[in-house]
Protein backbone atom coordinates (compact mmCIF):
# COMPACT_ATOMS: atom_id res chain seq x y z
CA UNK A 1 0.00 0.00 0.00
CA UNK A 2 1.13 3.21 -1.04
CA UNK A 3 1.03 5.14 2.44
CA UNK A 4 0.79 8.44 0.70
CA UNK A 5 -2.53 7.45 -0.31
CA UNK A 6 -3.65 6.79 2.84
CA UNK A 7 -4.52 10.00 3.32
CA UNK A 8 -3.51 12.05 6.63
CA UNK A 9 -2.63 9.51 9.03
CA UNK A 10 -0.08 8.07 6.08
CA UNK A 11 1.54 11.24 5.90
CA UNK A 12 2.06 11.99 9.54
CA UNK A 13 3.47 8.75 9.92
CA UNK A 14 5.69 9.17 7.04
CA UNK A 15 6.80 12.49 8.42
CA UNK A 16 7.59 11.11 11.45
CA UNK A 17 9.82 8.04 10.29
CA UNK A 18 11.90 11.00 8.10
CA UNK A 19 12.08 13.00 11.06
CA UNK A 20 13.36 9.60 13.32
CA UNK A 21 15.63 8.54 10.32
CA UNK A 22 17.47 12.79 10.86
CA UNK A 23 17.52 12.23 14.77
CA UNK A 24 21.07 10.24 14.73
CA UNK A 25 22.14 12.32 11.76
CA UNK A 26 21.41 15.56 13.46
CA UNK A 27 22.47 14.32 16.83
CA UNK A 28 26.10 13.38 15.81
CA UNK A 29 26.69 17.19 13.98
CA UNK A 30 25.81 18.81 16.79
CA UNK A 31 28.21 16.35 18.87
CA UNK A 32 30.89 16.99 16.34
CA UNK A 33 30.65 20.43 16.55
CA UNK A 34 29.86 21.46 20.18
CA UNK A 35 30.52 18.07 22.12
CA UNK A 36 28.04 17.88 25.22
CA UNK A 37 26.56 15.38 24.38
CA UNK A 38 23.80 15.23 27.15
CA UNK A 39 22.82 19.01 26.45
CA UNK A 40 23.02 17.53 22.16
CA UNK A 41 20.35 15.09 22.74
CA UNK A 42 18.33 17.38 24.81
CA UNK A 43 18.17 19.88 21.87
CA UNK A 44 17.92 17.54 18.86
CA UNK A 45 14.76 16.30 20.62
CA UNK A 46 13.24 19.79 20.74
CA UNK A 47 14.40 20.52 17.20
CA UNK A 48 12.17 17.38 16.05
CA UNK A 49 9.69 18.60 18.12
CA UNK A 50 9.61 21.72 16.42
CA UNK A 51 9.86 20.16 13.08
CA UNK A 52 6.93 18.08 13.28
CA UNK A 53 5.10 21.13 14.28
CA UNK A 54 5.62 23.40 11.85
CA UNK A 55 6.22 20.90 8.64
CA UNK A 56 2.99 19.93 8.60
CA UNK A 57 1.77 23.59 7.86
CA UNK A 58 4.65 25.14 6.24
CA UNK A 59 5.60 22.07 4.41
CA UNK A 60 8.85 19.96 4.55
CA UNK A 61 12.40 22.07 4.10
CA UNK A 62 13.95 21.47 1.01
CA UNK A 63 17.25 20.44 3.49
CA UNK A 64 15.18 19.16 6.28
CA UNK A 65 18.62 17.77 8.37
CA UNK A 66 19.84 21.14 7.75
CA UNK A 67 17.11 22.98 9.16
CA UNK A 68 16.66 20.02 11.74
CA UNK A 69 20.42 21.18 12.72
CA UNK A 70 20.21 24.88 12.34
CA UNK A 71 17.16 24.60 15.24
CA UNK A 72 19.17 21.80 17.09
CA UNK A 73 22.10 24.12 17.26
CA UNK A 74 20.19 27.33 18.32
CA UNK A 75 18.27 25.28 20.85
CA UNK A 76 21.88 23.82 21.71
CA UNK A 77 23.28 27.25 22.33
CA UNK A 78 20.54 27.76 24.51
CA UNK A 79 21.10 25.36 26.61
CA UNK A 80 24.50 26.11 27.08
CA UNK A 81 24.24 29.39 28.06
CA UNK A 82 21.37 28.68 30.98
CA UNK A 83 24.18 25.91 31.78
CA UNK A 84 26.75 28.44 32.21
CA UNK A 85 24.70 30.79 34.00
CA UNK A 86 23.41 27.86 36.59
CA UNK A 87 27.15 27.30 36.84
CA UNK A 88 27.86 30.34 37.63
CA UNK A 89 25.15 30.92 40.35
CA UNK A 90 26.37 27.51 41.73
CA UNK A 91 29.92 27.91 41.87
CA UNK A 92 30.08 31.70 41.82
CA UNK A 93 33.33 31.88 39.58
CA UNK A 94 33.82 32.75 36.33
CA UNK A 95 34.11 29.57 33.57
CA UNK A 96 36.81 29.47 31.20
CA UNK A 97 34.04 29.46 27.88
CA UNK A 98 32.04 32.23 27.77
CA UNK A 99 28.24 31.68 26.78
CA UNK A 100 29.55 34.33 23.77
CA UNK A 101 31.83 31.53 22.18
CA UNK A 102 28.93 29.52 20.93
CA UNK A 103 27.28 32.18 20.06
CA UNK A 104 30.76 33.02 17.77
CA UNK A 105 30.70 29.65 16.34
CA UNK A 106 26.99 30.45 14.73
CA UNK A 107 24.05 27.75 14.09
CA UNK A 108 25.99 26.87 10.43
CA UNK A 109 27.39 23.40 10.79
CA UNK A 110 28.92 21.73 7.44
CA UNK A 111 27.93 18.54 7.11
CA UNK A 112 30.19 16.24 5.08
CA UNK A 113 28.08 14.70 2.69
CA UNK A 114 28.13 10.67 3.23
CA UNK A 115 29.39 11.00 7.11
CA UNK A 116 27.61 8.52 9.13
CA UNK A 117 27.73 8.46 12.75
CA UNK A 118 24.58 6.69 13.88
CA UNK A 119 27.67 3.97 14.77
CA UNK A 120 29.82 5.73 17.04
CA UNK A 121 26.33 7.13 18.83
CA UNK A 122 25.14 3.90 19.84
CA UNK A 123 28.29 2.76 20.84
CA UNK A 124 28.07 5.67 23.32
CA UNK A 125 24.39 4.87 24.07
CA UNK A 126 25.05 1.35 25.00
CA UNK A 127 28.38 1.92 26.73
CA UNK A 128 28.90 -0.61 29.43
CA UNK A 129 28.91 1.63 32.51
CA UNK A 130 24.76 1.44 31.70
CA UNK A 131 22.79 -0.95 32.97
CA UNK A 132 20.48 -2.87 29.58
CA UNK A 133 17.19 -0.98 30.60
CA UNK A 134 19.22 2.95 30.74
CA UNK A 135 21.27 1.51 27.37
CA UNK A 136 17.68 0.22 25.37
CA UNK A 137 16.26 3.92 27.02
CA UNK A 138 18.87 6.01 25.41
CA UNK A 139 19.24 3.90 22.60
CA UNK A 140 15.65 4.43 21.57
CA UNK A 141 15.25 8.21 21.94
CA UNK A 142 18.90 9.06 20.33
CA UNK A 143 19.22 6.73 17.77
CA UNK A 144 15.83 5.73 17.12
CA UNK A 145 14.31 9.32 17.77
CA UNK A 146 11.46 8.26 19.63
CA UNK A 147 10.08 10.43 22.41
CA UNK A 148 10.62 9.71 26.05
CA UNK A 149 6.50 9.43 26.10
CA UNK A 150 6.64 6.92 23.29
CA UNK A 151 9.42 4.92 25.14
CA UNK A 152 7.52 5.27 28.42
CA UNK A 153 4.18 3.58 26.84
CA UNK A 154 5.91 0.60 25.66
CA UNK A 155 7.92 0.03 28.56
CA UNK A 156 4.39 0.48 30.91
CA UNK A 157 6.17 2.63 33.10
CA UNK A 158 5.15 6.33 34.01
CA UNK A 159 7.08 8.92 31.44
CA UNK A 160 8.28 10.74 34.74
CA UNK A 161 10.26 7.50 35.35
CA UNK A 162 11.69 6.96 31.87
CA UNK A 163 12.63 10.40 31.49
CA UNK A 164 14.80 9.88 35.09
CA UNK A 165 16.57 6.93 33.71
CA UNK A 166 17.35 8.85 30.23
CA UNK A 167 18.84 11.45 31.84
CA UNK A 168 20.79 9.55 34.50
CA UNK A 169 21.89 7.58 31.83
CA UNK A 170 22.99 10.30 30.03
CA UNK A 171 24.94 11.21 33.23
CA UNK A 172 26.81 7.96 33.67
CA UNK A 173 28.24 8.28 30.55
CA UNK A 174 29.59 11.96 31.30
CA UNK A 175 30.57 10.40 34.42
CA UNK A 176 32.64 7.47 33.02
CA UNK A 177 34.64 10.37 30.88
CA UNK A 178 33.23 8.82 27.38
CA UNK A 179 33.36 10.95 24.30
CA UNK A 180 31.95 10.63 20.75
CA UNK A 181 35.08 8.69 19.57
CA UNK A 182 34.65 5.01 18.01
CA UNK A 183 36.19 2.65 20.67
CA UNK A 184 39.20 1.31 20.50
CA UNK A 185 40.03 -1.48 18.06
CA UNK A 186 40.63 -3.65 20.53
CA UNK A 187 37.54 -3.14 22.58
CA UNK A 188 35.55 -2.81 19.22
CA UNK A 189 33.79 -6.83 19.55
CA UNK A 190 32.68 -6.22 22.89
CA UNK A 191 31.30 -3.24 22.45
CA UNK A 192 29.83 -4.19 19.18
CA UNK A 193 28.26 -7.13 21.08
CA UNK A 194 26.95 -4.49 23.58
CA UNK A 195 25.00 -3.16 20.92
CA UNK A 196 24.01 -5.91 18.64
CA UNK A 197 22.11 -7.25 22.36
CA UNK A 198 20.91 -4.21 23.03
CA UNK A 199 19.09 -4.09 19.37
CA UNK A 200 18.14 -7.87 19.91
CA UNK A 201 16.11 -6.82 23.25
CA UNK A 202 14.01 -3.99 21.88
CA UNK A 203 13.47 -6.73 19.10
CA UNK A 204 12.31 -9.12 21.53
CA UNK A 205 10.54 -6.63 24.35
CA UNK A 206 8.40 -5.70 21.04
CA UNK A 207 7.93 -9.02 19.69
CA UNK A 208 6.87 -11.06 23.13
CA UNK A 209 4.09 -8.15 23.76
CA UNK A 210 0.73 -9.66 23.05
CA UNK A 211 -1.17 -8.19 20.30
CA UNK A 212 -4.22 -7.10 21.76
CA UNK A 213 -2.89 -5.88 25.07
CA UNK A 214 0.11 -3.44 24.08
CA UNK A 215 0.02 -2.22 20.95
CA UNK A 216 2.76 0.10 21.32
CA UNK A 217 5.59 -2.46 22.77
CA UNK A 218 4.63 -4.35 19.70
CA UNK A 219 6.15 -1.74 17.41
CA UNK A 220 9.49 -1.75 19.06
CA UNK A 221 9.85 -4.62 16.83
CA UNK A 222 9.75 -2.38 13.48
CA UNK A 223 12.02 -0.43 15.36
CA UNK A 224 14.62 -2.65 16.12
CA UNK A 225 14.50 -4.26 12.71
CA UNK A 226 14.94 -0.56 11.55
CA UNK A 227 17.63 0.37 13.43
CA UNK A 228 19.88 -3.42 12.57
CA UNK A 229 18.71 -2.65 8.44
CA UNK A 230 20.77 1.15 9.64
CA UNK A 231 23.87 -0.77 10.86
CA UNK A 232 24.17 -3.44 8.41
CA UNK A 233 23.86 -0.81 5.68
CA UNK A 234 27.31 0.36 7.80
CA UNK A 235 28.94 -2.67 8.01
CA UNK A 236 27.55 -5.04 5.18
CA UNK A 237 30.29 -7.81 5.48
CA UNK A 238 29.49 -8.55 9.44
CA UNK A 239 28.15 -11.78 9.55
CA UNK A 240 26.56 -11.32 12.90
CA UNK A 241 24.90 -8.13 12.08
CA UNK A 242 23.47 -9.87 9.41
CA UNK A 243 22.12 -12.83 11.35
CA UNK A 244 20.54 -10.15 13.99
CA UNK A 245 18.38 -8.76 11.09
CA UNK A 246 17.93 -12.47 9.49
CA UNK A 247 16.86 -13.46 13.13
CA UNK A 248 14.57 -10.74 13.39
CA UNK A 249 12.61 -10.97 10.56
CA UNK A 250 12.06 -14.73 10.21
CA UNK A 251 10.56 -14.71 13.90
CA UNK A 252 8.64 -11.63 13.46
CA UNK A 253 7.55 -13.18 10.06
CA UNK A 254 5.48 -15.19 12.15
CA UNK A 255 3.59 -12.68 14.54
CA UNK A 256 0.70 -12.62 12.76
CA UNK A 257 -0.03 -16.52 13.32
CA UNK A 258 1.33 -16.11 16.91
CA UNK A 259 -1.81 -15.38 18.49
CA UNK A 260 -5.31 -15.48 18.31
CA UNK A 261 -7.81 -12.94 18.17
CA UNK A 262 -8.26 -12.41 21.60
CA UNK A 263 -4.08 -12.52 22.29
CA UNK A 264 -4.08 -16.24 23.27
CA UNK A 265 -0.73 -17.73 22.42
CA UNK A 266 -0.55 -20.15 19.88
CA UNK A 267 2.20 -23.05 20.15
CA UNK A 268 4.60 -22.65 17.01
CA UNK A 269 3.29 -26.45 16.13
CA UNK A 270 -0.22 -25.03 15.48
CA UNK A 271 0.26 -21.51 13.77
CA UNK A 272 -1.81 -20.84 10.79
CA UNK A 273 1.54 -21.18 8.50
CA UNK A 274 -0.04 -19.43 5.38
CA UNK A 275 -0.38 -16.47 7.39
CA UNK A 276 3.35 -16.19 8.13
CA UNK A 277 4.96 -12.89 6.36
CA UNK A 278 6.59 -14.85 3.19
CA UNK A 279 8.43 -11.86 2.12
CA UNK A 280 10.14 -11.69 5.91
CA UNK A 281 11.27 -15.02 5.62
CA UNK A 282 12.68 -14.58 1.99
CA UNK A 283 14.39 -12.03 2.91
CA UNK A 284 15.74 -13.37 6.48
CA UNK A 285 17.13 -16.87 4.81
CA UNK A 286 18.63 -15.23 1.77
CA UNK A 287 20.27 -13.60 4.54
CA UNK A 288 21.43 -16.04 6.83
CA UNK A 289 22.19 -18.04 3.90
CA UNK A 290 24.62 -15.31 2.60
CA UNK A 291 26.62 -14.63 6.02
CA UNK A 292 27.08 -18.33 6.54
CA UNK A 293 29.05 -18.55 3.67
CA UNK A 294 31.31 -15.88 3.89
CA UNK A 295 31.26 -14.97 7.56
CA UNK A 296 32.84 -15.90 10.70
CA UNK A 297 30.49 -17.88 12.53
CA UNK A 298 28.48 -16.46 15.29
CA UNK A 299 25.19 -17.40 17.26
CA UNK A 300 23.07 -14.70 16.00
CA UNK A 301 23.15 -16.53 12.47
CA UNK A 302 22.88 -19.55 13.78
CA UNK A 303 19.91 -18.71 15.85
CA UNK A 304 18.28 -17.34 12.59
CA UNK A 305 19.75 -20.68 10.48
CA UNK A 306 16.87 -22.44 13.19
CA UNK A 307 14.24 -19.92 12.89
CA UNK A 308 14.65 -20.25 8.93
CA UNK A 309 14.74 -23.77 8.99
CA UNK A 310 11.29 -23.59 10.78
CA UNK A 311 10.15 -20.43 8.64
CA UNK A 312 10.55 -23.27 5.29
CA UNK A 313 9.11 -25.86 6.64
CA UNK A 314 5.59 -25.92 4.87
CA UNK A 315 3.52 -27.84 7.74
CA UNK A 316 5.04 -28.51 11.17
CA UNK A 317 5.15 -32.20 10.31
CA UNK A 318 7.48 -30.89 7.90
CA UNK A 319 10.36 -29.52 9.92
CA UNK A 320 13.97 -30.74 9.88
CA UNK A 321 14.50 -31.62 13.31
CA UNK A 322 17.55 -33.54 12.60
CA UNK A 323 18.49 -30.54 11.23
CA UNK A 324 17.89 -28.48 13.88
CA UNK A 325 19.39 -30.58 16.43
CA UNK A 326 22.54 -30.36 14.60
CA UNK A 327 22.37 -26.34 14.65
CA UNK A 328 21.28 -26.30 18.54
CA UNK A 329 25.27 -28.57 18.86
CA UNK A 330 26.72 -25.90 17.13
CA UNK A 331 24.90 -23.35 19.16
CA UNK A 332 25.85 -25.12 22.50
CA UNK A 333 29.81 -24.70 21.44
CA UNK A 334 29.39 -20.99 20.60
CA UNK A 335 27.37 -19.43 23.72
CA UNK A 336 27.07 -21.50 26.78
CA UNK A 337 23.86 -20.54 28.21
CA UNK A 338 21.17 -22.98 29.67
CA UNK A 339 18.53 -21.52 27.42
CA UNK A 340 20.02 -23.11 24.19
CA UNK A 341 20.65 -26.58 25.92
CA UNK A 342 16.39 -26.51 27.12
CA UNK A 343 15.75 -25.83 23.29
CA UNK A 344 18.34 -28.31 22.27
CA UNK A 345 16.33 -30.81 24.20
CA UNK A 346 13.14 -30.29 22.74
CA UNK A 347 14.45 -30.49 19.35
CA UNK A 348 15.82 -33.82 20.34
CA UNK A 349 12.94 -34.83 21.50
CA UNK A 350 11.41 -34.22 18.39
CA UNK A 351 13.61 -35.92 15.84
CA UNK A 352 14.75 -39.06 18.32
CA UNK A 353 11.72 -39.23 21.15
CA UNK A 354 10.70 -37.40 24.23
CA UNK A 355 12.85 -39.62 26.64
CA UNK A 356 16.37 -38.67 24.77
CA UNK A 357 14.90 -34.97 25.40
CA UNK A 358 13.73 -35.68 28.68
CA UNK A 359 17.06 -37.10 29.72
CA UNK A 360 18.66 -33.62 28.22
CA UNK A 361 16.46 -31.49 30.89
CA UNK A 362 18.15 -33.34 33.76
CA UNK A 363 21.26 -31.60 33.84
CA UNK A 364 19.09 -28.27 34.23
CA UNK A 365 17.90 -29.82 37.06
CA UNK A 366 20.74 -28.78 38.80
CA UNK A 367 21.22 -25.29 37.35
CA UNK A 368 20.60 -22.61 39.35
CA UNK A 369 19.66 -20.51 36.91
CA UNK A 370 17.15 -22.66 35.29
CA UNK A 371 15.63 -25.10 38.15
CA UNK A 372 12.76 -22.82 38.80
CA UNK A 373 12.18 -21.28 35.78
CA UNK A 374 8.81 -22.08 34.52
CA UNK A 375 10.49 -22.78 30.67
CA UNK A 376 12.02 -25.75 31.87
CA UNK A 377 8.79 -26.87 33.95
CA UNK A 378 6.77 -26.07 30.88
CA UNK A 379 9.38 -28.19 28.07
CA UNK A 380 9.37 -30.73 30.57
CA UNK A 381 5.28 -30.77 30.47
CA UNK A 382 5.41 -30.82 26.52
CA UNK A 383 7.99 -33.96 26.75
CA UNK A 384 5.83 -35.80 29.56
CA UNK A 385 2.29 -35.21 27.32
CA UNK A 386 4.34 -37.01 24.12
CA UNK A 387 5.56 -40.03 25.95
CA UNK A 388 1.89 -40.51 27.24
CA UNK A 389 2.21 -39.38 30.93
CA UNK A 390 -0.59 -37.70 31.60
CA UNK A 391 -0.88 -37.26 35.00
CA UNK A 392 3.14 -35.83 34.95
CA UNK A 393 2.24 -33.51 32.38
CA UNK A 394 -0.75 -32.06 33.96
CA UNK A 395 1.80 -31.73 37.52
CA UNK A 396 4.41 -29.93 35.55
CA UNK A 397 1.79 -27.92 33.28
CA UNK A 398 0.09 -26.45 36.71
CA UNK A 399 3.25 -25.78 38.24
CA UNK A 400 4.98 -24.09 34.88
CA UNK A 401 1.62 -21.90 35.07
CA UNK A 402 2.53 -20.97 38.50
CA UNK A 403 5.98 -20.19 38.30
CA UNK A 404 5.48 -17.72 34.57
CA UNK A 405 4.71 -13.98 35.32
CA UNK A 406 3.29 -13.58 31.85
CA UNK A 407 -0.24 -13.62 31.52
CA UNK A 408 -0.74 -15.09 28.18
CA UNK A 409 2.30 -17.94 28.89
CA UNK A 410 0.01 -18.60 32.12
CA UNK A 411 -3.19 -18.82 30.25
CA UNK A 412 -1.75 -21.36 27.70
CA UNK A 413 -0.20 -23.42 30.38
CA UNK A 414 -3.22 -23.49 32.07
CA UNK A 415 -5.42 -24.83 28.71
CA UNK A 416 -2.45 -27.45 28.02
CA UNK A 417 -3.27 -28.95 31.37
CA UNK A 418 -6.98 -28.78 31.17
CA UNK A 419 -7.05 -30.39 27.71
CA UNK A 420 -5.19 -33.49 29.28
CA UNK B 1 17.63 -17.20 22.67
CA UNK B 2 17.34 -15.27 25.88
CA UNK B 3 13.56 -14.78 26.61
CA UNK B 4 13.97 -12.76 30.06
CA UNK B 5 12.40 -9.49 29.68
CA UNK B 6 14.91 -7.12 29.85
CA UNK B 7 13.56 -5.45 33.06
CA UNK B 8 10.36 -6.73 35.70
CA UNK B 9 8.52 -5.01 37.96
CA UNK B 10 8.04 -5.93 41.54
CA UNK B 11 6.17 -5.13 44.31
CA UNK B 12 8.41 -4.72 47.42
CA UNK B 13 5.25 -5.71 50.24
CA UNK B 14 6.37 -4.06 53.64
CA UNK B 15 5.41 -5.54 56.66
CA UNK B 16 4.79 -4.49 59.81
CA UNK B 17 2.83 -5.41 63.16
CA UNK B 18 1.64 -3.12 66.38
CA UNK B 19 4.14 -4.33 68.37
CA UNK B 20 6.99 -3.71 66.73
CA UNK B 21 5.81 -0.25 65.58
CA UNK B 22 4.97 0.46 68.74
CA UNK B 23 8.15 -0.41 70.57
CA UNK B 24 10.36 2.33 68.24
CA UNK B 25 11.91 4.85 69.64
CA UNK B 26 11.17 8.22 68.52
CA UNK B 27 15.12 8.00 66.53
CA UNK B 28 13.98 4.96 65.40
CA UNK B 29 10.64 6.63 63.79
CA UNK B 30 12.97 9.06 62.39
CA UNK B 31 15.47 6.68 60.96
CA UNK B 32 12.59 5.04 59.16
CA UNK B 33 11.34 8.04 57.74
CA UNK B 34 14.73 8.94 56.44
CA UNK B 35 15.54 5.81 54.75
CA UNK B 36 12.62 5.51 53.11
CA UNK B 37 13.09 9.30 52.05
CA UNK B 38 16.37 8.27 50.61
CA UNK B 39 15.44 5.18 49.27
CA UNK B 40 12.82 6.78 47.01
CA UNK B 41 14.89 9.20 46.38
CA UNK B 42 17.65 7.21 44.93
CA UNK B 43 15.17 4.92 43.14
CA UNK B 44 13.70 8.09 41.49
CA UNK B 45 16.87 9.00 40.59
CA UNK B 46 18.09 5.72 39.04
CA UNK B 47 14.64 6.13 37.16
CA UNK B 48 13.58 2.24 38.54
CA UNK B 49 10.62 3.59 40.77
CA UNK B 50 7.36 3.38 39.30
CA UNK B 51 5.02 4.15 42.49
CA UNK B 52 4.81 3.80 46.07
CA UNK B 53 3.02 4.69 49.29
CA UNK B 54 2.48 4.02 53.09
CA UNK B 55 -0.55 2.85 54.03
CA UNK B 56 -2.52 3.93 56.59
CA UNK B 57 -3.00 1.67 59.77
CA UNK B 58 -5.09 -1.59 59.50
CA UNK B 59 -7.45 -0.19 61.93
CA UNK B 60 -8.87 2.31 59.43
CA UNK B 61 -9.29 -1.02 57.41
CA UNK B 62 -12.87 -1.82 55.66
CA UNK B 63 -13.26 -5.56 54.43
CA UNK B 64 -15.99 -5.45 51.87
CA UNK B 65 -17.49 -8.77 50.15
CA UNK B 66 -20.13 -9.74 48.19
CA UNK B 67 -22.64 -12.44 48.17
CA UNK B 68 -23.95 -14.32 45.56
CA UNK B 69 -27.02 -12.38 45.32
CA UNK B 70 -24.93 -9.32 44.56
CA UNK B 71 -25.35 -8.52 48.44
CA UNK B 72 -22.49 -6.26 50.07
CA UNK B 73 -21.16 -6.53 53.54
CA UNK B 74 -18.49 -4.39 54.85
CA UNK B 75 -17.06 -4.96 58.26
CA UNK B 76 -14.02 -2.82 59.95
CA UNK B 77 -10.88 -4.18 59.81
CA UNK B 78 -8.55 -6.28 57.69
CA UNK B 79 -9.81 -9.43 55.77
CA UNK B 80 -7.09 -11.73 57.17
CA UNK B 81 -6.61 -12.37 61.01
CA UNK B 82 -2.39 -12.00 61.35
CA UNK B 83 -0.16 -10.57 63.19
CA UNK B 84 1.33 -9.02 60.79
CA UNK B 85 -0.37 -6.50 58.23
CA UNK B 86 0.89 -4.46 54.81
CA UNK B 87 1.57 -1.16 55.86
CA UNK B 88 3.63 0.11 52.66
CA UNK B 89 3.92 -1.02 48.98
CA UNK B 90 7.20 -0.02 46.36
CA UNK B 91 6.49 -1.06 42.69
CA UNK B 92 9.79 -1.07 40.86
CA UNK B 93 11.37 -2.09 37.60
CA UNK B 94 14.55 -4.08 38.74
CA UNK B 95 17.15 -6.01 36.28
CA UNK B 96 16.17 -8.86 38.57
CA UNK B 97 14.70 -10.50 41.60
CA UNK B 98 17.69 -9.86 43.27
CA UNK B 99 17.82 -6.61 42.46
CA UNK B 100 15.02 -6.22 43.92
CA UNK B 101 16.34 -7.71 47.14
CA UNK B 102 18.82 -5.60 47.87
CA UNK B 103 16.75 -2.70 47.79
CA UNK B 104 14.05 -4.49 50.12
CA UNK B 105 17.12 -5.36 52.65
CA UNK B 106 17.33 -1.65 52.57
CA UNK B 107 14.48 -0.75 54.42
CA UNK B 108 14.35 -0.69 58.20
CA UNK B 109 11.33 -2.75 58.10
CA UNK B 110 12.97 -5.52 57.00
CA UNK B 111 14.57 -5.54 60.14
CA UNK B 112 11.60 -5.06 62.44
CA UNK B 113 9.53 -7.71 60.83
CA UNK B 114 10.17 -7.98 57.08
CA UNK B 115 9.87 -6.87 53.59
CA UNK B 116 8.35 -9.48 50.60
CA UNK B 117 9.38 -9.29 46.87
CA UNK B 118 7.10 -10.28 44.72
CA UNK B 119 7.21 -10.09 40.82
CA UNK B 120 4.64 -8.42 38.90
CA UNK B 121 2.66 -10.60 36.02
CA UNK B 122 3.02 -9.52 32.48
CA UNK B 123 0.88 -8.81 29.47
CA UNK B 124 3.89 -9.95 27.43
CA UNK B 125 4.60 -13.95 26.64
CA UNK B 126 6.23 -15.99 24.39
CA UNK B 127 4.73 -18.83 21.89
CA UNK B 128 6.16 -22.24 23.53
Amino acid sequence: MDPDRGGGVGKVMNMELLLREQAPQVLSALVRHYGHFDLAEEAVQEALLAASQQWPTEGVPDNPRGWLIRVGSRRLTDLLRSETARRKREENVALQAAPEEFVATGPEIDEPAGRDDTLTLLFLCCHPALSAASQIALTLRAVGGLTTAQIAAAFLVPESTMAQRISRAKRSIKQAGSTFEMPPEAERDVRMGAVLHVLYLIFNEGYTASSGTNLHSAELTTEAIRLVRGVRRLLPDDGEVAGLLALMLLTDARRPARTDVDGTLIPLAEQDRSRWNRDAIVEGEALVTDALSRTQLGPYQVQAAIAAVHGTAERAEDTDWAQIVALYQVLEQISDNPMVRLNHAVAVAMATGPKEGLALLEPLDSDGRMKNHHRLEAVRAHLLEMSGDVEGARASYMLAARRTTSVPEQNYLKSRADKL
Amino acid sequence: MTVRMVTVKYMLLIYSNPESWASLSAEQREGLARAHHDLTRELTEQGMLVSSAGLADPITTRTVSVADDDSRTTTDGPYAEAKEHLAGFYLVECDDIDQAIDYAARMPDAKYVAVEVRPVMDTSGLEM
